[in-house]
């Protein structure tokens, strides 16, 4: 019993100012998986997350659903920053989504989700009270309470550091379960160690590699062997 | 505390200036005699204060709710701004000054012309900064409300706007420092009350130190009022990033 459809991305095209940013992507994400995208800085991958998101048009192409339903309204979407505002306390900011939409908010459940996050006590504090890490679990939390079965995340985790990164790691990968997921990430040990398989996204225009696998299931810790073989394969694939 | 000591040494200086330089005391009085005429003139000077004070609140109120809604029609309606924005600028290159004589002319000699001039000088600061603070939103707080399904009046309300008060606050500062000059000139060109009022009466007849007492009095209002304006602001909009708090 699984709620989440698949995404099918087809045909993809985006161009900017005459160069053709990447053509013919095509990509499937199965549904409930945790798919990694990786790849050089200004290869595409933003602007595909942004394609998918809605926040941008592209030239040709689709991305539609498996049960056909418009994307419109499912998909939550996690920036490199975590985008609180300032203004608002902690608790506000997980609620924001129902608040800008005109409906009642519900601390109940943003109060069990700051919970999940482990910022329950921190639910009255503003955002500049937080630490670096606490900041990003608010992010997730926010994320969380938008109950979208599609989640994109777009670097999320870049801006902390490597202890704080690999807790927020295993905390996303546990809260994300279940959700048809895209994270785009710099990181091939975030990518090998929380998805459920991985593509990386190089050349110009961009192509999309054949999917790499990790065998276990996600999130594996960071001394696995495995982890550890295919991220040293995937820094070898992005060197060239 | 550098506030009084700055103030210690300029009545030093001026004090010195009227000691040891032959200059006649209806060209520049001593301290001494303007304390005077502050205690001796005291009536005159607080009816006066009043007038004025009166004057500079009421053309910060209606002069910061003008430009407000200016600046807000501007950011919802494009148009508005593409119509609007051209004629605010244009207007800057007329001497709101110029203006004083014509404003006695229309709106007589009452407080009526002068809360006008005042609204005249601060409208442009206060608008252009609010209008300034709600097109430059950080695009990624834009992009979540997007992505987050949100109408465009509810994103205005809840992210533009929020996010402009730092910028329209600093407009806020600069229309309090300016809203006295405004009141002021206004007075100036004619009144029948007000510290302009007393310091052009005290000029034509050569009382030189009530003129300097009005002066005084005009500098401390000046001051106190920005000083609560700023604090205030400061207090409000504690996300700013010059009135930030926080542990890190």
């Amino acid at each position: 019993m699984n709620p989440c459809p698949s995404l099918h991305i087809q045909n993809l095209a985006l161009h900017y100012g005459g160069q053709i940013i990447f053509e013919n992507l095509n990509l499937t994400i199965q549904s409930g998986q945790l798919v990694a995208l990786l790849g050089p800085s200004g290869v595409g991958k933003t602007s595909l997350l942004r394609i998918i998101a809605g926040l941008e048009v592209p030239f040709a192409g689709q991305v539609t659903a498996s049960d056909n339903v418009p994307l419109s309204g499912r998909i939550a979407y996690m920036a490199q920053q975590d985008l609180l505002l300032p203004w608002a306390r902690v608790i506000d900011n997980v609620m924001l989504g129902a608040k800008l939409r005109g409906m009642k908010p519900d601390p109940d459940r943003a109060m069990n989700l700051l919970e999940r996050v482990g910022l329950a006590e921190r639910a009255k504090s503003l955002p500049v009270e937080l630490s670096g890490g606490m900041r990003q679990r608010v992010a997730i939390a926010r994320t969380l309470y938008e109950e979208r079965p599609i989640v994109l995340m777009d670097e999320p985790f870049s801006a902390l550091d490597a202890i704080t990164r690999t807790k927020i790691q295993d905390l996303a990968a546990e809260l994300l379960a279940g959700c048809t997921t895209l994270l785009i990430t710099h990181d091939p040990m975030e990518a090998c160690r929380i998805s459920h398989h991985l593509v990386v996204l190089t050349g110009a225009p961009a192509r999309l590699g054949a999917p790499v696998e990790v065998p276990g299931i996600p999130p594996r810790a960071p001394d696995n062997l495995l982890v550890l073989q295919t991220q040293a394969e995937l820094l070898r694939m992005l060197a060239q | 505390m550098r506030g009084i000591i700055t103030f210690a040494v300029f009545l030093a200086v001026w004090w010195a200036v009227t000691q040891f330089c032959p200059v006649p005391p209806y060209m520049l009085p001593t301290p001494q005699s303007v304390a005077t005429a502050l205690v001796a003139q005291r009536n005159l000077l607080f009816d006066n204060t009043l007038v004025t004070l009166a004057e500079i609140l009421l053309g910060l109120f209606f002069g910061t709710l003008m430009g407000a809604l200016a600046a807000l029609a501007m950011a919802a309606l494009p148009p508005v701004q593409r119509w609007l924005m051209p004629v605010l600028v244009l207007s800057q290159a007329i001497p709101v000054f110029a203006l004083a004589p014509l404003l006695a002319l229309w709106f007589g000699f009452g407080m009526t012309s002068k809360i006008i001039m005042t609204i005249l000088v601060i409208f442009f600061p206060v608008t252009a900064s609010l209008a300034d603070g709600l097109r430059l939103t950080e695009p990624g707080w834009l992009d979540m409300a997007a992505a987050m399904n949100a109408s465009r009046f509810s994103t205005l309300c809840h992210v533009r706007l929020p996010a402009a008060l730092p910028s329209f606050a600093s407009g806020l500062r600069v229309a309090t420092a300016l809203a006295p000059i405004g009141a002021i000139i206004g007075e100036w060109v004619g009144a029948s009350s007000g510290l302009g009022y007393v310091m052009i009466n005290a000029n034509a007849r050569i009382q030189t130190d009530v003129m300097f007492a009005a002066l005084f009095v005009l500098c401390v209002l000046a001051v106190l009022l920005f000083t609560i304006v700023d604090r205030t602001l400061r207090k409000l909009i504690y996300w700013a990033p010059d009135s930030q708090r926080g542990f890190s």
